[in-house]
């Protein structure tokens, strides 16, 4: 146990200095301009200032000797400060996390219960019609794209019903202490929405595949053979059977969640981590950029090993080989 | 020979399975693995069914089960003590009149530990007692029942399953080759335990191709070929050169045995 952990710390540090590389190669050789996007649309800047910001920044030197200082600082827990919010880059990820952690942990619960049962019902009834809607419902979904389920709701329930509001986490024009619960519940449920219906469709048709195998083993045929009724089935060996792969899976889900929601907080104006991303990407505001690239690969990294760790304590056949 | 009653318990007549197949797409076509099968059990009595693999054996016990994949298609007569077996009547007799212990240890689940498999379907306040009295029958340590089946050797799993058959108020034992892989000692244990299902007054229905080991236990044994009955003889009538057995088939089928003069046909064939 203690030697896989270790094994996988290592493996998250290799990801993180491979990952830092990557991405600072990458906007090295974008047409971004710090020093442009820093002084954005101020034209008065005199050439001799632009060469100051640049000696200042180190933009003359090197790319490798501007990595080893952009990656010491990192080590230092220093992320830089963000060109377009003017304030420390781990302040505003934090702020803006939290806001998504909401919207993304609703979601993935929501789509992890909501799949795995429309999936398992499918599968026990394979054949019969609950099970053709389930897959007709879920082919339909799962290829739907996700900024478009969230315009569709926009249309039909901010717009056409007006039961929900069309953006924003909070009522625009409401000062922060007056923002009510209930207001801010009213603004999650749309995007929430969105990101379960498509996620939920996604694991029903994993989940369905899964249990047809499961139920399709001798040993459900064995089971069927002692006279166990269908729900003894499902309670004493489906379950057991599945819900193995399916965590595994809702884990591993993590990263596509992330991408999912980095979408629909577009479309609904939701300032999440996502959105500012977006933000970040589109201005040049390159430290806060790169901040949240690495900060959202940690939290899929951290989804893929709680997956691992979980399996092995479902499966008792991994456990001999940690 | 125990028996002189009219009804027999089982009684399996003209059974005909086929699956439907796609062949090329869309082109569906029925195959039929059995085509002309007839058994019939009493009770206190054992039947050894006997055929090569493939020839059908082990469809006969998943249709009495009513454990057929969804695909099949079945006719014919199955009774079971004089009423028609229905799929609702098999739904309610398996696990508790008819049981049926299956030929691989595939059939025990992977996550489930094997004690805990064996309490499935017996009464929840005395199922653990139950189960280790069992495991103490069938030679299983009491810690055992804390293990996974991974964690147990194929002769164990065989006694595990072995474990699972045994409830109270059977009256059919369908067992689908029980005794491969298995040590002598438990191999004789087996059959004890097959006997005693017999004497207790239950039928047993025993699938194998160890026609010798049946031999030792069996009333009348049923030969199949192909799908088909091809003959229904005592047990006693399996000695010698076979003379009494009424098919050239079985007669074959019983020279060709190691014990017998084996090498006989092909003496013969190879002569001429």
């Amino acid at each position: 146990m203690t030697k896989s952990i270790v094994f996988r710390f290592i493996r998250v540090i290799t990801l993180l200095i491979g990952l830092s590389i990557l991405t600072f190669s990458l906007i090295h050789l974008s047409p971004m301009d710090p020093v442009n996007a820093y002084i954005g649309g101020d034209s008065s800047a005199s050439p001799e200032q632009i060469e100051k910001f640049k000696a200042y920044w180190g933009v003359n030197k090197s790319p490798v000797e501007q990595y080893f200082t952009w990656a010491g600082a990192l080590l230092q827990g220093n992320f830089g400060t963000s060109l377009l919010y003017r304030s420390p880059v781990l302040d505003i990820i934090q702020s803006r996390f939290l806001t998504s952690l909401a919207l993304m942990g609703v979601a993935w619960v929501l789509s992890g219960v909501i799949g795995y049962l429309l999936g398992t019902v499918a599968a026990m009834n394979r054949g019969k019609t609950i099970d053709k809607i389930i897959k007709w419902y879920s082919y339909t979904l799962v290829s739907t794209p996700i900024f478009w389920m969230g315009l569709i709701l926009l249309i039909v329930f901010a717009v056409w019903l007006k039961w929900f509001p069309v953006g924003l986490a909070v009522p625009a024009g409401v000062l922060e202490s007056d923002v009510r619960f209930i207001d801010r519940i009213h603004h999650f449920v749309l995007p929430v929405l969105t990101l379960s219906i498509l996620g939920g469709s996604n694991i029903a048709m994993h989940t369905r595949e899964k249990m047809i195998d499961i139920l399709n083993t001798e040993f459900i045929v064995f089971a069927k053979a002692r006279g166990e009724s269908s729900w003894q089935i499902f309670k004493n060996h489906g379950v057991r059977n599945s819900i193995h792969p399916a965590i595994s899976l809702q884990f591993a889900y993590f990263g596509e969640l992330f991408g999912g929601s980095m979408l629909a907080e577009q479309v609904f104006a939701y300032p999440g981590l996502g959105s500012t991303l977006t933000t970040a990407g589109l201005n040049g505001d390159l430290p806060l950029m790169v901040g949240i690239i690495l900060i959202s690969s940690l939290f899929v990294f951290t989804g893929n090993l709680i997956a691992d760790l979980l399996n092995k304590i479902v499966d008792p056949r991994v456990k001999g080989a940690m | 020979m125990s028996n002189v009653q009219t009804k027999p318990l089982l009684q399996v007549d003209h059974l005909s399975i086929g699956f439907s197949q796609y062949v090329k797409g869309t082109q569906k076509r029925i195959i039929h693995p059995i085509a002309d099968m007839h058994v019939e059990i009493n009770e206190g009595e054992i039947v050894a069914v006997v055929g090569a693999s493939g020839s059908g054996k082990s469809l006969l016990a998943h249709a009495v089960l009513g454990i057929l994949p969804s695909n099949a298609i079945f006719s014919g007569k199955m009774l079971y003590r004089g009423e028609e077996l229905t799929p609702a009547r098999m739904e309610k007799l398996r696990g508790r009149e008819i049981s049926f212990i299956p030929q691989s240890v595939n059939y025990l689940d992977p996550l489930m530990r094997v004690g805990r498999q064996v309490q499935i379907g017996l009464d929840p306040r005395t199922a653990r007692a139950q189960q280790e009295k069992l495991f103490l029958q069938y030679g299983l340590q009491k810690n055992d029942g804390r293990l996974f089946p991974f964690e147990l050797s194929g002769g164990m799993l065989r006694r595990v399953l072995f474990a699972t058959s045994v409830r109270e108020g059977v009256r059919l034992v369908i067992a689908d080759e029980p005794t491969p892989g298995i040590h002598p000692q438990a191999l004789s244990e087996i059959l004890r335990q097959l006997k005693q299902f017999a004497e207790d007054g239950a039928g047993v229905m025993l699938i194998t191709h160890d026609i010798i080991s049946a031999l030792e236990i069996a009333d009348r044994v049923a030969v199949i070929k192909d799908g088909a009955t091809v003959e229904i003889s005592e047990a006693s009538a399996f000695e010698g050169n076979g003379e009494r057995l009424k098919t050239e088939y079985t007669q074959r089928l019983w020279r060709a045995l190691p014990q017998n003069d084996f090498d006989l046909e092909f003496k013969r064939e190879a002569v001429r």
